[in-house]
Formats: structure tokens, C-alpha cells, sequence
């Protein structure tokens, strides 16, 4: 049974059709992140999965209960805010009591889930403080203490890492994965953030204008995006998309890439086990390839003809060393493309370099309508 | 501009003093009355029809205040303004608690519980601050004389709750607006309901604006004419009515320092307020007045 | 892609009832706020519509309600003690409002020159806006009093023909009346006007203080712009009080030298109440009201207008 199932829900405000359709279904210990550009809907949808905002049409279930019409109080939700909501006028310890309390637990146990969160987050030394007295991190600790005091089914994340500076953002994505790991807890997670996305979750939706274009565990929708936005979405730096053509036919098509300048076309075979029937229809029409940037490498002389992908040279434009990795900017077929290579690349601006492409691990898009063909 | 480097040339320095005497002399101007008021209330009455309206008194007493307090006559009685100052305290205390505690609920309930009509409900009370009172005497003295509140304490205080509503709605949703709706929506998934919410949440951080609109309705209503004439009875009539007909009693000798000490008496405790809470009194005031 | 769309639809179309909770969570706040807009309802669109009812009728000691059509309208305007108050409201309004705001203006551009003692200088140009009308009346009264106010202080500083009797003066009543109110709120639109400069960023000095602009001009040129949505406030505000103007008048000149200092205020007032002249008064009334929202209607405008664009 899942913990968590949403059946057709509709949200319009007005005119505009804010959710379209959404289904969706968690397992119970399940981490699933809602993500997508400001305006795609999950906000909303986490809105109405708590109950802070009626649906149009459609059913909620939690714990297979129908809980569509029931208010916030009555579903066993908890959520952490973007901006904490901590309540000013309480202390700590109140903040953390205070879902306790109203739903009448005594205070004795009241006592005990505090002392047990507070344990849990390390903020026992500060639970007599009230939350001006807090740091940025404090007061995310805190709202995620409130929400753990009460153990409900579903936790709800709504950007809660946003408001922090870099540095503690990474500290607290590892501190609520930890957390997700140790207690089971099943979470539903909204975010903008991409690589809080691949980081932390089960399995991710991506949202876009209402609609959920992909569901599936990071690695799937990193590696087999359902389209060009997925695909462009997530990563960073994001996905080159090159314009291209498809040539060939079934067991031997190939990608034709125009290349800058008076060099001869890039023709890139298309891997025998990656065709798809959707194939056969786009010969000889415009299809956009996609590649990540370490879908390139740097051709290595010593290996000549073993070296796997298809070689080709081009000029860089930018160089960008980041420590970890060096980020190149090349001209290829009218658009600059973002190439990472290791760290220990010696390459200049300008300087002509020969590159590998590793086309097992290419997508293939329709330009046309941005789905994907293989 | 304080990084910009000023250089202290004498004519900036002229300038300068030249400011200082102007503000100083504006001060000078808006206390003069005040302190004529003041030195009138303490001088014999002989003293005042010699002239030297500024000088100061060269028998000081305050027979003009014991007057004006207690035996004064105010049109008909001779009683000072003593029963009426209480009537006034008896039409402010009941009327600011009310339109305050009403005012705070409306603001929450059209903030952050929103329904469909809302903002139209909230502009339709809006409305009350500006109508012209003249608008609603005569439907009002008829609608109190049913009611059996006619000439009563009671009937003012209704009349102050009915039309101070407006302001002290527009205060509380002002500045509930502000408070992050995140917040309210904490509260429900923690289990708070309506009531809750406001009690255990809301109300712990309004004190700002409590502050600001006990002051706004304190100062309306003590100081309120119109309604106080129109309205009171010889027994519920408040110190500014009783402030006017004394001021304006014919029979008798004029009694200036008698005047001026009942008007430091009705003045007193706003000014009081004022020079205690200053901020909030501004607060309210630019807050009541300029944004819808 | 897309999640199992099997479920069935026909089962969200009739969603389940809301739980007690749920449904006491929906009303409630229309209910809290229902007596309110009950009160309004009744108290202030209500006593309108019958103020105005009352003056199509030919009311006098007792409402009655006798239609006379706008008989009441055309006696008003044809009542030569309107026209004077109506004159009156245009002369103190306009006067009052304007002397105001260049006060006001005046003083909290002096006071935001970073003046020692501000705090104190500003408690006491705005504390009369804590006294009711009323005192503010006695006092100035009082000060005004030909015999024994500043005619005769000035006199016995030796200027023996200095004449300062405008409060017994019909043609110059009027005039003590503004001087009274703006000592009452100049100090009030002085605190807009310091609070819209406070709200003015400092950095447009310093920009303005490298194009080497001279500070009357910085003010002149960039500073007054800034500041029209609080001249716009004031200006409402002041109309406002101008035309509720009615405690001042009582206290201060009782309406005369004979009706010389008559409001619309206290013309409805009179009328009204001691006059017999329901009827009469209640059409003041209602072009009292009219006076307000002529004022209301296109400022409500702008500023929705505004919030549109902002």
C-alpha cells in the first residue's frame, strides 16, 4: 500500500490550470522530490497534498485513507517551511511541543519527543531561546525538530536548504539524508535545485506548467531523460543540445553534426543497440543530439584507434578550471558547447584541441516537438 | 548623506545656525499656546485682566483647577467637569477594548483565512473611515432612541465601537498582512484551529499594533465632539461637550483662567499619551490615514 | 513517463464530504467577520441611503416621510447661509490644506538636516494633534481675544496701534479658524513628509552631490517627485478634516460673527438639530458626502491604478 497516492488532481486558480492531471504514488520510507522552474506547480501540489489548499478535482490518499476534504490537523503531515515559520512568541522547546499539544498528548511525553529531536538534531543546548536568538541554521534545525517531535506519516519538505548559504546547504542536504536513511521516514521534497534533487532523492518528478513530465529515480532521469526539458533541467552544467540531422537507416544510422567553419561535417554512428523505432521516421529531418559535458574526452594520442567515441577538433573559446574538473567552451555546429575535462588539462583559450565523443551515452531528440527518439 | 564630505566653510556654518534659529522659533510658535494655556490656568483672575499674557504668575494658584474640576458650571449645573471626565472614561475604556478586539479578529480572519468576497468585505469596512459623520446623525439618534440607548453612556460607546471598527480593522490587517502566511499554515498542520491560531500565535506578536490602535481609538474617542453633542444626555455627556458649554456659558463673569485650567483638564490625557507613546500615536496616524 | 492513469476518474468527481473540522475551518472566519459587515451594512451604507431618503422628504422637528422630490436640494442651494459655508469650506479647505502641506514640507525637510534634538523638535510640533478640536478652539479663543489675547500682549510691548481682532471681525473670522487648524495638524503632515524623506534613499544624495547638483535643486528636482504619493496622502487627509471640520468651529467661533464662520459641518449640524429643518440638513449632509468622495473616488483610483502597474 502506498503511503502516499494522488489520483487525478486538478488545481485551477481562476483561468489558469495550475496542476493537470497529477498521479503519483509513494511508498511508505520513500524520498521523493518534486522539482521544477518556478511557476511549473509543485508548490501547489505540496500545498494540496497538505491541505492548505482545496483541489479542484482529484482524490488524496494517505496511508490509503481518502483525505481530499480533511483539513491540515486531521492528515498526519508535517512540514518544514522555507522560511522555517518558526512561531516568534515560543521558545524552542514550545515550537517543538507545540503540534504535540494540540493534538493533547501529555506533557510528560511532550517532554520525551522533545528531548529526543532535540538529541537527534543536536540543538538540546538551545531549547529555552526563542528563534530571533538563531542563526539561519539553528532555525532550520528547529523547524525540522517540529516536524520530527510529531512522527507523522508523510513529511513535506518545501525548499527548506533555500534560504541557506552555500556552504550550510550541502551540511544540511547530508544532515536530511542522514536522517531519511536512519528513521524511514517517507518525505515528499519540493525544490528548484537540481542537484539537491539527485542528491537526496528516491526517486524525482520533474514538473513543468502543470504537468509531471518524469518520474523516476535520479539515475534514470539523469541518464534517460524523457525529453529535452528534462534533459536541459537537470545537470550542471546543463546538457549541450547540438543541431543535427539523422541519416542511414536501421542498423546503421548516423548523426550528421554541421561543424564551424570550412571543417567537413561531423558524422557520429549511432550506437546499434541504442536505435529505436521512432528512428526510422526522422531520417533525413532536423533532430537535436544531446550530449552531457563529460560525454566528451580529450583524445589521448597513445590509445589512436581503440580509444572509444568519434574523434573530431574544434577551437576553444573559454576556459573555466574549477579545481575538481576544467570546463571548456567550444565552438561546434553554430553553438558554443560546454566540454568537462579533468583537472589536469593544460588547454588555453584558442587553443585547437582534439576531443572524443562517447556516443553510447547520447540522447536523441526530436527538434520539432522536443520528445525524445532514442 | 552621511559619507558625503561636508566642508565647514563660515557661511555653512551660518547657514547652519541660521536652520537652528528658524526650527527653534517654529518650537517657540507651536508651544506658545500651551504654555499660555498653562501660566492662565495658574494666574488670579485679576492678574489676567491686567494683561501679560505671557508673563508669568505673581500669585500662583490653583483655585482655577479646583474650579474647573469641581465646581465650574458647565450650562445648567455647577459641578465642574469632574462627572464628566468620568463619563468620558466610561465611553473610552469599553469602546477601545471592543473596536480593538474586533478590529484584531476581522484583520486576521480577512488576512489569513481569505474567502471568496474578502477583499471586498475588507473594503467595504474600509469605507467607514472616510464617511462624513453628518451622514449618519439623524439615522443614528432615531436608530438609539429604539434601542432605548438615547442620551445613554452606552448608546456612545455603541456609536464609537460602530464606527471605530473601521480603523482598527485597517490597522490589524495591515499588519497582519505582513506576518508569512507559512506561519499560519505551521499552525494548522500542527493541529490549531481558528481561535487557536489567533490566541497562541498571532496575538503574542501584536502587541506593536495593539499599542498603536488602543492609542488611535483612545485619542478619537476622548477627544470626540460631534457624536458627544448629538448623542449625550445631560448625565452621559463627555468632558469636550462639558468643555465647550462651560467655555461657552454666558451668565457670569468670563473666568479665562477657569477656561483654560478645564482645558487642560480634557487635554491632559491625550497629551499624556502622546508624550508617553509618541511613536505608536505617529504610527497610527500615518498608518489610519495613508494606506488602504 | 507519465504515473498509472488507470484510477478511476468518475470517483474524484464526487469527492467526499468535508469533516466537521473541515467545514467549521470554512465558516468560521465568514462568521467572525459577518457582524462587522452586518454593522457596516446597516450603520454606514444603511444610514446613507437613508439620510438620503430623509432629504427628499419634507422633514422639519420630526422625520417624515412626506416626498418632496429635491425640493430640499433646490431650497439648499438657494439658502444664502449654505452659500456662505460652502464658500467658507473652500476658502478655510483650500487655505488650510495648502498652508499645510508647504509647512509641513518646509519643516520636515529642516528637521531631516541631521538637527540635533530632533526627536524633541518633532514631539513638539505634533503634539497638538493629540488635543481635541475643542481645546485647540478654547485656546486660540483665548489667544485671539482682542482684549486680553496677542493684540493686547503686542500692544503693551509698546506697538499701541496694533489691531489683531480678526476672531470678532466677519470678514476676517474665517481666517482665525485656519490659522487654529493648521497650528493643529501642520505638525502631523510634517511627520508624513519626514517619514517619506527617511524613505528616500541616501544614496540618490550622494549620486545627486557627484552631478554636482546644489541641495536646494537635489530636493527641488528629485527629492518633491519622490514624495508626490505623500502629498497625495496629506492633500486626502487634510480635505478630510476640512470638511468634517466641525468641533474647531463650535469652540472657536461658534459659527459667527453670526453665521460668518458657518461649515457645511455645522451648517447640517444646526439645521438639524436645533433648527428643525431635517430635511434641510439632511441634504447638507448628503452634498457633505459628496464633497468626500469627489476627493475619495479618483484618489482610490490612483491608487489602484498604481498598485496595477507597480
Amino acid at each position: 500500500m502506498s503511503a502516499l497516492e494522488i489520483r487525478n488532481v486538478r488545481k485551477t486558480f481562476g483561468d489558469t490550470e495550475v496542476l493537470k492531471e497529477i498521479s503519483l504514488a509513494i511508498d511508505s520510507g520513500e524520498f521523493l522530490i518534486l522539482v521544477g522552474p518556478s511557476g511549473c506547480g509543485k508548490s501547489t501540489l505540496m500545498n494540496a497534498i497538505a491541505g492548505l489548499e482545496p483541489v479542484t478535482a482529484g482524490e488524496i490518499h494517505i496511508g490509503g485513507e481518502d483525505v481530499t476534504w480533511r483539513t491540515p490537523a486531521e492528515r498526519d503531515i508535517a512540514m518544514v517551511f522555507q522560511s522555517y515559520a518558526l512561531y516568534p512568541s515560543m521558545t524552542v522547546r514550545q515550537n517543538i511541543a507545540f503540534g504535540l499539544e494540540m493534538r493533547k498528548v501529555p506533557k510528560a511525553e511532550r517532554d520525551q519527543a522533545v528531548e529526543r529531536v532535540a538529541d537527534l538534531l543536536q540543538i538540546s543546548q538551545l531549547l529555552d531561546r526563542k528563534p530571533s536568538q538563531l542563526s539561519g541554521g539553528q532555525r532550520q534545525r528547529v523547524a525540522m525538530g517540529r516536524a520530527l517531535a510529531r512522527e507523522p506519516q508523510i513529511y513535506l519538505f518545501d525548499e527548506p536548504l533555500s534560504n541557506l548559504d552555500a556552504k550550510l546547504r550541502v551540511e544540511m542536504r547530508t544532515e536530511i539524508k542522514k536522517l531519511h536513511q536512519r528513521l524511514g521516514t517517507t518525505i515528499v521534497y519540493v525544490t528548484h535545485d537540481q542537484i539537491e534533487a539527485m542528491t537526496l532523492a528516491d526517486r524525482i518528478a520533474i514538473m513543468r506548467d502543470g504537468h509531471i513530465l518524469q518520474l523516476g529515480t535520479p539515475d534514470e532521469v539523469y541518464n534517460d531523460p524523457a525529453d529535452m526539458f528534462v534533459a536541459g533541467f537537470m545537470g550542471s552544467p546543463a546538457m549541450n543540445f547540438l543541431s543535427a540531422s539523422l541519416e542511414g537507416g536501421p542498423g546503421e544510422y548516423r548523426v550528421r553534426v554541421e561543424t564551424e567553419g570550412a571543417q567537413a561535417p561531423l558524422v557520429l554512428p549511432w550506437p546499434v543497440e541504442r536505435e529505436t523505432e521512432a528512428l526510422a521516421s526522422q531520417v533525413g529531418r532536423p533532430v537535436t543530439l544531446g550530449l552531457r559535458p563529460e560525454h566528451f574526452s580529450e583524445e589521448d594520442e597513445r590509445l589512436g584507434d581503440q580509444a572509444e567515441g568519434t574523434r573530431f577538433e574544434a577551437t576553444t573559446t573559454v576556459v573555466e578550471p574549477t579545481g575538481a574538473d576544467t570546463l571548456l567552451q567550444v565552438r561546434l555546429s553554430g553553438v558554443e558547447a560546454t566540454v568537462r575535462l579533468g583537472p589536469k588539462s593544460r588547454i588555453k583559450a584558442g587553443d585547437r584541441i582534439a576531443l572524443r565523443v562517447d556516443m553510447s551515452r547520447a540522447v536523441l531528440f526530436s527538434t520539432e516537438d522536443e520528445s525524445r527518439l532514442a | 548623506m552621511d559619507n558625503v564630505i561636508r566642508r565647514r566653510t563660515p557661511r555653512a556654518r551660518l547657514l547652519r545656525a541660521g536652520l537652528y534659529a528658524l526650527l527653534i522659533a517654529a518650537a517657540l510658535v507651536y508651544l506658545l499656546p500651551l504654555v499660555v494655556m498653562v501660566l492662565t490656568s495658574v494666574k488670579p483672575i485679576e492678574e489676567i485682566r491686567a494683561g501679560a499674557l505671557l508673563s508669568l504668575p505673581s500669585h500662583f494658584t490653583l483655585d482655577p483647577w479646583i474650579k474647573a474640576w469641581s465646581s465650574a458650571c458647565t450650562g445648567m449645573r455647577c459641578d465642574g467637569l469632574s462627572g464628566y471626565f468620568v463619563n468620558s472614561i466610561k465611553i473610552v475604556v469599553p469602546a477601545v477594548a471592543i473596536s480593538t478586539l474586533v478590529g484584531a479578529i476581522n484583520g486576521y480572519a480577512l488576512t489569513k483565512w481569505r474567502f471568496r468576497g474578502s477583499e471586498l468585505v475588507f473594503a467595504m469596512l474600509l469605507f467607514g473611515c472616510f464617511v462624513p459623520f453628518q451622514v449618519v446623525l439623524m439615522p443614528m439618534a432615531r436608530t438609539l432612541g429604539w434601542l432605548g440607548l438615547a442620551s445613554s453612556v452606552s448608546g456612545l460607546v455603541l456609536v464609537h465601537v460602530v464606527y471605530g471598527i473601521a480603523f482598527t480593522t485597517l490597522f490589524f490587517r495591515n499588519y497582519y498582512v505582513a506576518v508569512p502566511d507559512e506561519m499560519i499554515n505551521a499552525a494548522k498542520l500542527d493541529g490549531a484551529g481558528f481561535f487557536r491560531i489567533f490566541w497562541r500565535i498571532l496575538l503574542p506578536v501584536s502587541g506593536p499594533i495593539i499599542t498603536v490602535s488602543v492609542i488611535w481609538q483612545f485619542t478619537q474617542i476622548w477627544n470626540d465632539f460631534l457624536f458627544g453633542v448629538a448623542f449625550a444626555g445631560f448625565d452621559s455627556q463627555p468632558v469636550t461637550v462639558a468643555l465647550n458649554n462651560m467655555v461657552n456659558t454666558s451668565t457670569g463673569v468670563k473666568e479665562y483662567n477657569v477656561d483654560m485650567a478645564a482645558a487642560m483638564i480634557a487635554a491632559l490625557p491625550t497629551l499624556v499619551v502622546y508624550v508617553l507613546a509618541g511613536k505608536y500615536f505617529v504610527r497610527g496616524l500615518t498608518a489610519g490615514s495613508v494606506k488602504g | 513517463m507519465t504515473p498509472t492513469d488507470s484510477l478511476s476518474r468518475a470517483s474524484s468527481r464526487r469527492a467526499g464530504r468535508r469533516s466537521l473540522a473541515g467545514t467549521l475551518e470554512r465558516v468560521l472566519p465568514r462568521l467572525v467577520v459577518a457582524p462587522s459587515l452586518a454593522v457596516a451594512l446597516f450603520f454606514v451604507y444603511g444610514y446613507m441611503l437613508w439620510t438620503f431618503i430623509l432629504s427628499l422628504t419634507g422633514s422639519r422637528m420630526l422625520p417624515q416621510y412626506n416626498f418632496v422630490g429635491l425640493e430640499q436640494y433646490a431650497r439648499l442651494f438657494a439658502n444664502e447661509r449654505w452659500h456662505v459655508a460652502a464658500t467658507n469650506l473652500v476658502v478655510f479647505g483650500g487655505l488650510f490644506i495648502a498652508i499645510c502641506l508647504v509647512l509641513g514640507l518646509a519643516l520636515a525637510i529642516f528637521l531631516d538636516q541631521r538637527i540635533r534634538q530632533e526627536g524633541a523638535l518633532r514631539t513638539i510640533y505634533l503634539y497638538p494633534m493629540a488635543l481635541s478640536l475643542i481645546v485647540t478652539g478654547v485656546v486660540w479663543r483665548w489667544l485671539l481675544n482682542p482684549s486680553l489675547g496677542i493684540e493686547a500682549l503686542v500692544q503693551s510691548w509698546g506697538f499701541e496701534n496694533f489691531r489683531f481682532d480678526w476672531l470678532v471681525d466677519p470678514d476676517m473670522a474665517i481666517y482665525t479658524l485656519v490659522i487654529a487648524a493648521v497650528w493643529q495638524a501642520s505638525g502631523f503632515v510634517m511627520a508624513l513628509f519626514l517619514a517619506g524623506l527617511r524613505g528616500i534613499d541616501d544614496s540618490l544624495f550622494k549620486a545627486a552631490a557627484l552631478d554636482g547638483a546644489s541641495l536646494p535643486r537635489v530636493y527641488w528636482r528629485i527629492v518633491l517627485p519622490c514624495l508626490r504619493p505623500v502629498v497625495f496622502s496629506a492633500v486626502m487627509i487634510l480635505a478630510h478634516i476640512a470638511i468634517k471640520s466641525f468641533d474647531l468651529v463650535m469652540a472657536l467661533t461658534g459659527g459667527g460673527p453670526g453665521y460668518a464662520t458657518d461649515l457645511p459641518a455645522t451648517f447640517m449640524y444646526a439645521h438639524t438639530f436645533t433648527r428643525g429643518q431635517i430635511g434641510l440638513g439632511s441634504a447638507s449632509a448628503i452634498m457633505m458626502l459628496c464633497g468626500v468622495l469627489a476627493i475619495l473616488i479618483p484618489y482610490l483610483y490612483s491608487e489602484l491604478r498604481e498598485r496595477k502597474h507597480g
